[in-house]
Formats: structure tokens, sequence, C-alpha cells
């Protein structure tokens, strides 16, 4: 299988090939340790001692880097209150960690030579359906039969409602989707046009200078949008949250 | 694209669910209690401190008040020493004044009883000196003895004439 999955060393999309560390079977499935695994534990130990170690002194006047972990703790904290309200103190830890993956996950993928675990469809699509379980979860646990107006949305005409309803319902499911494509296009496409021009730097020889401030530039806006796709998504699983628990529109 | 390379896919999401759960966990139960700690007490500190300051400020107003209050009471008994102290002045004065009326009062009732005494003595004289002149220029007038009785009577009529008593 491998050999006709062959891809050329130096072709930008040669970054986003897992490969395998070893080849690990479980009751039939593939759970063989990869980089993907590696920067995911990665990315775990990274959030848990940085705020482990900022906290450590528990300063009341805080330093540098407590004021950090304060700032994101309380960043995580007033989003959920501004889109969710007292209710959505419950899922707190659920967001904070959610935030934190994906922030750190994109962040050490801008290390050179790192490798960008969100730039999957098979990682971004597995955290959306878990938000899409949780919602809809949440959803019928708490409104039992309810849940179902939400789908209905108030003051449409009677005769609209045959168009509508179904349209709604499409966009519900349609929701891990857009929800997951959004932060796997962004890091992939980010990614893949860094070592597009990587690769103009080489080949142009002294011209390579005008690619490699690109690149300068363009590893700035990266690490922007790292943080922003992170804080998108956070956020779309805010509105989703709020969605299920107050069936408003 | 290796992203769509279907047999990356399982391993992928089976590292990614425990190591979230890992991270859940980690995150739940060690994490975000020690920041919510941190967070908590420098709220609570803060809110000690404003309380803290809330009870000094009503304390301060308390002992205000109560200085206030023994300064308008001492105001106060220092007028009403000074009212008394003016009532009793007065009645001293008062008392004085009553003392030495009574006082003079007396001496001019004695002076008064002096001069009614004197005067009476010198009537006294005065009439046995008028008699006995009237008798001795009487008695050289007619050259006969003349009987004291009806001198004493003459004079007595006279005096009381121009009004200064006698007998």
């Amino acid at each position: 299988m491998t050999a006709e999955r062959h891809i050329d060393h130096g072709s930008p999309m040669h970054q986003f090939v897992i490969g395998r560390l070893n080849d690990w079977q479980l009751g039939g499935f593939d759970i063989s340790f990869s980089k993907a695994a590696a920067f995911m534990f990665g990315a775990v130990i990274v959030a848990t001692l940085f705020l482990v170690l900022t906290t450590s002194r528990r300063a009341m006047v805080p330093g540098r880097w407590q004021s950090v972990a304060e700032l994101w703790y309380e960043f995580i904290a007033d989003m959920i209150k501004e889109t969710i309200g007292g209710e959505g103190r419950k899922y707190f830890p659920f967001v904070f960690s959610l935030f934190s993956f994906i922030v750190i996950c994109n962040l050490l993928g801008m290390l050179p030579y790192s490798y960008t675990v969100t730039s999957h469809i098979a990682v971004t699509i597995t955290l959306a359906l878990a938000v899409f379980a949780l919602t809809t979860f949440i959803g019928i646990t708490r409104h039992g039969t309810r849940f179902l107006s939400f789908f209905v949305p108030k003051g449409v005409p009677l005769v609209m409602l045959f168009l509508v309803v179904p349209i709604e319902v499409l966009s519900y499911f349609m929701r891990p989707i857009s929800h997951s494509v959004r932060l796997f296009a962004n890091m992939t496409a980010g990614h893949t046009m860094l070592k597009v021009f990587g690769g103009f730097v080489v080949q142009m020889g002294v011209f390579g200078v005008l690619p490699f401030a690109l690149i300068v530039a363009l590893t700035g806006l990266e690490v922007a949008i790292a943080v922003l796709q992170a804080y998108v998504f956070t956020i779309l699983t805010c509105l989703y949250l709020n969605d299920a628990i107050h069936l408003e529109h | 694209m290796p992203q769509f390379w279907m047999e990356d896919f399982a391993p992928q999401m089976v590292w990614l669910v425990i190591s979230f759960i890992a991270l859940y966990l980690l995150m739940a139960r060690v994490a975000l209690p020690r920041v919510a700690d941190v967070l908590e007490t420098r709220h609570g500190r803060i809110a000690d401190d404003l309380d803290q300051a809330a009870q000094l400020k009503a304390q301060a107003e308390t002992v205000i008040a109560e200085y206030e209050a023994a300064l308008a009471d001492a105001r106060s008994r220092a007028q009403a020493t000074m009212a008394q102290a003016g009532v009793e002045a007065a009645a001293a004065a008062e008392r004085r004044n009553a003392e030495v009326a009574a006082v003079l009062a007396a001496e001019a009732t004695a002076a008064a009883g002096r001069i009614t005494d004197a005067k009476n003595d010198a009537l006294a004289e005065l009439r046995g000196v008028a008699v006995e002149l009237a008798q001795a220029a009487a008695e050289r007038l007619i050259d006969a003895p003349v009987d004291r009785g009806e001198v004493d009577r003459a004079v007595d009529a006279a005096m009381q004439h121009i009004g200064i008593g006698g007998r």
C-alpha cells in the first residue's frame, strides 16, 4: 500500500506525510504511533507543564508568565460567559482543553522541522464530530423532543417551513464539516504556501532573497492564523453549545 | 494529498482521542484548579482588603461621631455652668444688697431714734430753760413771786401754739 502512496521528498506535500514509527495493531485497529501522535502528546505536555509551572509560585501579584496563564484562563472563561452565560461553566474544562490543544498544535507546527497535527482532516473532523456529538447530546438530554423545534424557525409561514426545515436540518448536519474543514484547510494552505516559497528561495539563487522576505512576512501571518483559527474553532464550539443549551437561533 | 490517505485516519483518531482525554483530565483535575485557585485567592484578598477598609472607615466615623458628641456635651455643660454661675452671682449680689440695705435701714432707724431722743432732750431742756426764763422774767416785771405751775402751763400752751410739742 505504501508503495503507491509515495510522495517525492521535495514536494510541498511531503511535510504532511505522517509515516509510522511502529506498526501496532489492537483488535483489528491500526494504532501505530506516528509523529502526529507524538506532537499530540507534545501539545498535552506543553499545555500542562506551562500552566503548572507558571502557577507554581501562586504569586499575589503575577509575574510575566503567570499573567499569560491567567490571561489564557480568563480568555476562555470570558468567551464562555459571553456566548453561553452561566450554564456554560460546566463545559469550561472541555472548551479550554479544545482551545489549548488546537492553539498549541498550530503553534508547534510553526517551529522549523516540526509537524502540524491540525493540518490533517482526520484530526479536525474528529474534534468537530466530538463537538457535534456533545452539543446534540446536550440538546436532546436538556430539551427532549423540544430539541426538534431548533429546526423550525419562529415566525416563518407554514408553506415556507417545507423549504426551511430541510435547510435547517441540512445546515445542522453540515456543521462538523465546515467546522473541521476551516481549520484543516487553513493549516494545510499556510504550510503548503510556506513550503512552495521555500522551494523558490532555493531555485532562484541570489534572487531568492525576494521569496525569502516574503516567507518572513508569511510566517508572521501564519502565526496569527494559527491563533486565530484556534479561536474561531473554539468560539464556534461555544456558539454550538449555546444553541444546544438555549435552543436559540 | 497525504491528508486523504485513509489508512492514516484510524491511528490519528485513536491517538487524538487518547491524548485529548489525557489533556482534558490534566486540565480539569490539575492545571485549571491551580489557576482558578490563584485567581480566587487574589479576588478574595482584594475583597477582604476592601471589607477591611470599609470597616476601618466605619470605625473612624464612629470615633468622629463620639468625639463630636463629647464636644457638644462639654459645650452644653459649660454653658449650663456659666448660666448657673451667673444666676448664683446675681443671687449673691442681691443678697448682699439686701444685707447692706438692711444694715443701712437699721442705722437710719437708730439715727432717727437718736435724733428724736436728742430732739426730745433738747426740747425738754428748752422747756425747762423757757420755764425758768419766763418765771424769772415775769417776777422781774411784776416784782412778785410767780407760781411755778402757772408758768409751766403757760409755756406748754405757747409751745403747743408754735407746734413743738411740750408735755
